[in-house]
């Protein structure tokens, strides 16, 4: 077969024009090019290889909470855990629902499992408020929206906010379908004037998006969370990685809820009926 | 030129406001800061030492500082082995602070002459305010 120089030249052109093309549309193809942000941060070196690791076996420790309801039903009590929790988190009370922040609250059954509503539901749990916070989701949507990486996951499954990043967008509250996160309309320290707070714990500013954060400052100390402490008969507060911790043991035997499980954010925080 | 008097006293007494900065601090020498550290916990300590050596601390302190946050935030270690390997608690409000507990005199008198401002007190409480409230 003869070639001349003008054909030879026109067929390797074409060839490595579609060679080219090729690897572009695998590329393109590749899992995870097209995700949005992933769940979790990408640090460098040491922190991405961990990661690999712990994905390969599963996390050692990922926190949890169970929420006996039936328990709660006094107000009192209610009021102890929302206490000990905003006053240990300066959380401020502007007392209107417009600039309201709060990280853990009470609500009825209705709006908490907005979808599981069911007209001939059980009386007595009906009308028990559901002690409210953040879920902690295994896979966030908070965090896949999140612009600047402000609110993350940590590897203990605590999801978790870095205040000094935060630029207020607030996507993560359109994110939220829990309606955990609070925004500082207003400077809080305005209202924090001559409350009790704790001196030991920042405050915001104004413009952040603030939420509960599992009192990351507390365990890292061997405690419980503050709301656990106020109320240790009503919360528990565990690994739900290891088989035979508390949470694991309670929720082995006791019927549990999720909020809105159908989104698959998988919460880490467990309702008892 | 009309009114020519008037315009010259004017912009004389124009040209001397503006010029005001410049030539009120002659032959003035500014006092560079002097961050004091006469505070209680300092007075007590027997050998007078900071996380890390007192040049370090002058110069990176800002560093340090911007990684204990991400370290403590984001990582979830709150522990820094400084130099000396003497384990320290990474916390501005904890660790700084309980020592150099007099802010006005320590922070603010080298911030002020430098013309920087730090937002740290947006949010972490000073000394003051952990002692006598918000």
């Amino acid at each position: 077969m003869s070639m001349d120089r003008r054909e030879f030249i026109k067929i390797a052109g074409l060839t490595s024009l579609v060679g080219a093309g090729a690897s572009g549309a695998f590329q393109l193809l590749e899992p995870g090019v097209l995700d949005a942000a992933t769940h979790e941060e990408h640090g460098h070196g040491d922190a991405a290889h961990g990661q690999a690791e712990e994905q390969a076996s599963g996390p050692k420790v990922r926190w949890a909470m169970t929420v006996d309801v039936r328990k709660c039903e006094d107000p009192e009590v209610v009021k102890r855990i929302v206490t000990a929790c905003h006053t240990a988190h300066n959380v401020p009370d502007f007392g209107n629902p417009k600039d309201e922040v709060k990280w853990i609250w009470a609500d009825t059954y209705e709006h908490a499992f907005t979808d599981s509503a069911n007209e001939f539901m059980d009386k007595s749990i009906e009308h028990l408020p559901f002690l409210l916070l953040c879920n902690h989701c295994d896979d966030p949507p908070c965090v896949r929206v999140c612009p600047t990486k402000a609110t993350f996951k940590r590897p203990d499954g605590v999801v978790a906010m870095d205040y000094h990043r935060c630029i207020g967008c607030r996507f993560c509250m359109a994110g939220c379908p829990y309606g955990s996160r609070s925004f500082n309309w207003r400077d809080p320290r305005t209202v924090l004037e001559g409350k009790p707070y704790n001196p030991n714990f920042p405050t915001r500013m104004r413009g952040v998006v603030e939420k509960c954060n599992f009192c990351v400052e507390r365990i890292w100390k061997g405690l419980q969370p503050a709301c656990v402490e106020a109320a240790p008969d009503v919360l528990t507060f565990g690994n739900l990685a290891d088989p035979d911790s508390n949470v694991r043991q309670i929720l082995r035997v006791r019927v549990s809820m999720r909020r809105k499980p159908e989104l698959g954010t998988k919460p880490s925080v467990f309702y008892l009926v | 030129m009309y009114d020519a008097n008037k315009i010259l006293i004017g912009l004389a007494i124009f040209l001397g406001l503006m010029t005001y900065p410049v030539w009120s601090g002659l032959g003035r020498a500014v006092q560079a800061p002097k961050p004091e550290i006469d505070t209680p916990i300092i007075q007590k300590m027997p050998e007078k030492k900071c996380v890390e050596n007192t040049h370090f601390m002058k110069t990176t302190h800002m560093q340090l500082i911007n990684e204990w946050r991400d370290d403590a935030l984001r990582k979830g270690e709150r522990e820094y082995t400084n130099a000396r390997g003497e384990k320290v608690l990474m916390s501005l409000q904890l660790t700084c602070m309980n020592c150099h507990s007099n802010k006005d005199k320590f922070c603010d008198s080298c911030h002020n002459y430098a013309g920087v401002n730090p937002y740290c007190w947006d949010c972490h409480l000073t000394p003051k305010q952990m002692k006598e409230g918000i």
